[in-house]
């Protein structure tokens, strides 16, 4: 295919080597295409039979009852879409603030300190911010959050505030989640802001603006598609998150009505009846349910790849 | 800088308004500061309790032995450790040569339409849910063979290595300078071998980089392996026969009733936060030699200690 231009100019024909080499790194480029290509192919060939028996009712469906054969995945849906809703909620204004302060307000010699702590949170394994919710957000959850939302604030009554106070609940997953994401939404906005060219920095500030008004009117209107594209990328951790989430959120197949309430994701409904489902309806039902966290982390992560690639390619980085 | 122009008008109202304008900034600049704070408040927080509950259950058979029965002392998860680690050598041999030379293909072929389809599509690959990977897996590789495999826990875990490999080295190739390529070229050399011994050796330090940071990403995977590599109680060698790994171990003890298990969960998650660290401590050292490389290039985040 294409090499450097003037690679073969003074070959007589192309060496052996060259041949083979290129056919390798082509190969191994198809790879990629050829493995989300077959992700999707297999994914859909096992759930169909669940789809064409259950169809609508699958993702419409409020009742899993496998002794029944009856397959509705509608509360562990909501479930995901709700924990990974008090996720972002709590998670994007710090992530923000985090990558504003370790790309334009930091003093330099706290920038790499700073940001190499956040990429570390960012490395540890989601099972063990599971251990972490299961034996101390999970607790203190239950034994002061709670107490203190139902008995101190008098909020009992109120709509998603009530409910017995068993621990684990959408809200540790939220939190656990919020922890999870914070890390990785930060830099990926950091790099947004880094992104943005200096002039435009220079220009507010030679106009009179303070740093603050400078950040807010020449740096973040220039990144808002890429901040937009980092919290979605955070959006697309969160939902398709299995451990962590699975170890703290109660895994209760019921639509929950209290951020109290245990729930259930698709991703825990994925990682604990899996390996253990029976019967061939049981398996495609789970495949089918795969199926629709995998359509719906592709197209969050495509749009939020896209807002991102926009930022970077407008202030001439990618 | 601003109170030039305020005294240049000299208006009593611009002074009070420059005053608040600068309160304001300092009030943000505060806010920012102290949220950038409570974001980093909980990795010290787990941090701290890893070390603290993790400690206590340590010992050096803990490394070594097997997992003792509930109630019976001194069990350890000295399968669990070698299983991961057998677990990230299949997942290097699967991950690391496909990541190798797709990123290559894309260092060198910047912006056609399938260079920028495979690279959008590496990154749409990287986010996807680690535990779809482990279900695809499952029906691939576990269901015709009949059985949970340590292979199939590896080939899962080298699919996810695969578009970081790839985006790491073709960062790193791209910092290469174009002349050092065209000087191989100039002086006879084919093109595989002005890759492989000119431009690949050059970026080797920043692509030993790439390399262990998705090896210390895959490492604390979990999702992928419950469907494949499935853990067990024994130590084993045979990479068809179920295997253990050490974040399955984690989870399966962290769910258990019995202190004693929950006790070396924490012991487990700290030889396995221990083991992420250190490779991803490797990694900056070799990135040490990739700045001298990239002076002035830009740095690029297919390489850093982070998904």
């Amino acid at each position: 295919m294409i090499g450097p231009p003037n690679s073969a100019v003074f070959l007589p024909r192309r060496p052996l080597g060259d041949v083979v080499f290129r056919t390798c790194i082509t190969a191994c480029a198809l790879v990629i295409p050829a493995l989300l290509v077959l992700l999707g192919g297999v994914i859909a060939w096992a759930a169909w039979p669940a789809i064409r028996i259950a169809g609508s009712g699958l993702v419409l469906g409020s009742t899993w009852d496998v002794a029944h054969n009856k397959f509705g995945a509608l509360p562990a849906i909501v479930g995901t879409l709700l924990s990974s809703a008090i996720a972002l909620v709590l998670a994007t204004p710090l992530a923000i603030a985090a990558a504003i302060l370790t790309a334009e307000i930091a003093p330099r010699w706290l920038r790499t300190p700073l940001t190499f702590l956040i990429d570390l949170l960012a490395a540890i394994p989601s099972v063990v911010y599971g251990l972490w919710g299961i034996f101390v957000v999970v607790p203190l959850l239950r034994s002061v959050v709670m107490p203190f939302v139902s008995d101190t604030l008098q909020l009992g009554g109120v709509p998603w505030f009530s409910g017995p106070a068993y621990g684990p609940s959408l809200l540790a997953a939220g939190l656990v989640l919020a922890i999870m994401i914070l890390p990785y939404i930060a830099s990926v906005l950091r790099e947004v802001l880094l992104a943005v060219p200096q002039s435009q920095r220079e220009a507010a500030l030679a106009l009179g603006a303070t740093r603050w008004e400078m950040i807010r009117d020449a740096v973040l209107p220039f990144a808002r598609s890429g901040i937009v594209g980092g919290v979605m990328l955070g959006l697309g951790r969160a939902l398709g998150e299995t451990m962590a989430v699975t170890m703290v959120i109660g895994n209760s197949n019921a639509i929950p009505t209290s951020f109290f309430d245990p729930a259930y994701t698709v991703a825990s409904l994925l990682a604990n009846e899996f390996s253990e489902a029976s019967g061939a309806l049981h398996l495609s039902a789970l495949m089918a349910v795969a199926g629709v966290l995998l359509l719906t982390t592709l197209l969050v992560n495509a749009l939020a790849r896209w807002l991102v690639w926009r930022v970077r390619r407008a202030g001439g980085v990618a | 800088m601003t109170s030039t122009v305020a005294d240049g008008v000299g208006t009593q109202r611009r002074k009070r308004a420059l005053a608040k304008r600068r309160t304001a900034s300092a009030v943000m600049t505060w806010l920012v500061c102290s949220a950038g704070i409570v974001a980093v408040v909980p990795l010290l927080l787990i941090l701290g309790h890893i070390a603290v509950r993790g400690f206590s259950a340590m010992s050096a058979t803990f490394l070594v032995r097997l997992p003792a029965p509930a109630g019976v002392a001194g069990g350890g998860m000295g399968n669990a450790i070698a299983g991961t680690l057998i677990l990230l050598a299949i997942a290097s041999v699967v991950g690391l040569p496909i990541g190798l030379g797709a990123g290559v293909y894309l260092a060198e072929h910047r912006t056609t339409r399938l260079a920028n389809t495979v690279r959008f599509l590496a990154d749409v690959l990287n986010g996807l849910p680690s535990i779809v990977l482990g279900v695809f897996a499952w029906q691939l590789l576990v269901r015709p063979a009949g059985h949970f495999s340590a292979l199939a826990g590896g080939v899962t875990l080298g699919v996810l290595m695969i578009p970081l490999v790839t985006r790491a080295t073709e960062e790193m190739v791209r910092l290469v300078p174009v002349s050092l390529s065209e000087a191989a070229l100039a002086l006879g050399f084919s093109e595989w071998r002005t890759t492989s011994t000119v431009v690949l050796r050059t970026a080797l330090p920043g692509i030993v980089t790439g390399a262990l940071v998705a090896m210390a990403r895959v490492a604390g995977e979990t999702a992928p392996l419950l469907f494949t590599a499935f853990g067990n109680a024994y130590w084993s060698w045979d990479v068809r026969r179920p295997i253990a790994a050490l974040p399955l171990q984690i989870y399966a003890y962290a769910l258990s009733p019995f202190d004693d298990w929950r006790g070396q969960a924490w012991t487990g998650a700290l030889v396995l936060v221990f083991l992420v660290l250190a490779i991803g401590i490797m990694a900056r050292l070799a990135i040490r030699s990739r700045q001298r490389l990239a002076r002035g290039a830009s740095v690029g985040r297919w390489t850093r200690v982070l998904p």
